[in-house]
């Protein structure tokens, strides 16, 4: 690996972005307006209920979204040829792997830093613990959404298909990641499976920050959510493969 | 000389089907090698194979006096695929800027690449609304990037004007003249002539493997096209 070939992908990747203005604009506007449209939602409601589900919403935008952008783009890069090209040049699998990581975790960075300024700014989302730590936490959801985005194109012929991996592989994160019913709360069985789901850990974090508990709890979900990242890395570097049928 | 690539006993199975059978076959270095055949005959599974992107069944492929598609071949061999393999949303120059810094070759490359395609007009235009001919010569520049020892083109002329065809004709034997190994496929039987020798496919089988005189002088007939079809019917005999 070198960071030559490393950064000549991440800056090819947000080359690409940089042309395609209405993919940036909803990458940027989109999870604004999501969070503004939750706390809408709460407005006439008495309580505190925004305060409850905006972390939890923050950490979920940039993991689904990367998730979805990279699928379909390293799907694109597989079947249009240009990744086999790659592939025979000396082009190392880390560098490309870590390429694409580096530009969309930069695009996270900038879509989470947008929403959590939203939130807290405009909306008056109450966090206790550091603002910047829940940037932090929704960086390393975007990465681990890339990561996995990576990891299921392989697993993907059409772009139909990659889109499909997100209702089997996201949506039942959300469903069990403690936002709906407290994790505790679940059947054991469900308790089980959404303790070893990177989702529940990113969102323990938004609620550690939220409630302003130990900050060495955040850092540790946020490892969690880190080692995920690295194991889908890594099996997304198995599925490259120089030579193919 | 060395050849630049020598099969022996290559045997590729693909789905069930034999799509390359037990062949053996060298390219001579510095000379513009054309592989003709028509479409499904395997020329691509060959080529993919030289450059090393292929899963073979067995057989061996030396490449440039190393195994095909080993570390110290990936930017001693340049690969153009049948289609164009470049970024659609960039453009020619964000293309070639890009694969010239994967290859580590400075930024003139850039240029002399696009004019060797004749695209220097082109520089700052997306790919993407280029036409089929223009973004395979896109894919052909990229190619070309690191002055490769062995160029591995797949149909490089395939939508392109005859104008444009004689002129890339005309590259590939200047490159030759260099030093460099050209071997390009094709389907159209009249490009044949422009070749220094010649491999003959059908049914992943070699059925000639000489210089186009000496193919149309031992069929007796006067151009490639039919040269192939005695050979067909000789094989069928």
């Amino acid at each position: 690996m070198s960071p030559r070939l490393t950064l000549a992908v991440a800056g090819r990747v947000l080359r690409q972005l940089r042309r395609d203005h209405r993919t940036i604009a909803m990458l940027l506007v989109l999870p604004c307006l999501l969070i503004t449209l939750l706390w809408w939602m709460f407005h006439d409601l008495p309580g505190d209920r925004f305060d409850t589900f905006g972390p939890g919403l923050l950490a979920m935008f940039p993991f689904i979204v990367m998730f979805l952008v990279t699928s379909v783009t390293t799907l694109r890069e597989r079947s249009g040829g240009t990744l086999e090209r790659l592939l025979s040049m000396p082009m190392g699998k880390g560098d490309f792997l870590l390429g694409y990581a580096l530009a969309f975790g930069l695009v996270a960075a900038l879509q989470s830093a947008l929403a959590v300024g939203v939130s807290v700014g405009l909306l008056g989302l109450e966090v206790q613990g550091s603002v910047a730590l829940l940037v932090v936490v929704a960086i390393a959801d975007a990465v681990l959404g890339t990561a996995l985005g990576l990891f299921v194109s392989a697993f993907a012929q059409t772009e139909f298909q990659a889109v499909q991996f997100m209702p089997a592989l996201v949506i039942p994160q959300i469903l069990l990641c403690g936002l709906f019913v407290p994790r505790a709360a679940l059947p054991d069985v469900l308790e089980a499976i959404s303790n070893v789901l990177p989702m529940s850990y990113a969102v323990d974090a938004m609620e550690s920050l939220r409630a302003g508990s130990d900050v060495g709890d955040v850092w540790s979900d946020i490892a969690v959510v880190a080692g995920f990242a690295v194991v889908a890395l890594v099996l997304g570097a198995i599925t490259l493969r120089r030579r193919t049928a | 000389m060395p050849a630049a690539v020598d099969l022996s006993a290559l045997t590729v199975v693909r789905g069930g089907r034999r799509v390359l059978s037990e062949l053996d076959l060298t390219v001579p270095t510095g000379q513009v090698t054309g592989l003709l055949g028509p479409s499904g005959c395997g020329k691509s599974t060959l080529l993919r194979a030289i450059v090393g992107v292929q899963r073979i069944t067995s057989g061996t492929v030396r490449v440039l006096g190393a195994p095909a598609g080993s570390r110290e071949l990936r930017s001693r061999v340049g690969y153009m695929t049948q289609s164009p393999s470049v970024y659609a949303d960039l453009s020619v120059d964000e293309n070639l800027g890009f694969f010239a810094r994967v290859l580590g070759v400075g930024p003139d490359a850039v240029a002399r690449v696009r004019s060797a395609v004749d695209l220097d007009e082109f520089g700052s235009q997306v790919v993407g609304r280029l036409s089929g001919g223009q973004r395979s010569r896109v894919s052909l520049a990229v190619a070309l990037l690191a002055e490769p020892e062995l160029l591995v083109l797949d149909e490089p002329t395939v939508g392109l004007d005859p104008v444009l065809r004689v002129s890339l004709w005309a590259l590939f034997a200047r490159l030759a003249q260099g030093g460099t190994t050209v071997l390009v496929s094709s389907h159209v039987m009249d490009e044949a002539e422009r070749c220094d020798r010649l491999l003959l496919m059908r049914d992943g089988r070699l059925i000639a493997d000489d210089t186009p005189a000496a193919i149309k002088r031992a069929a007796g007939v006067g151009d490639v096209e039919s040269a192939f079809l005695a050979l067909v019917e000789q094989e069928a005999r």
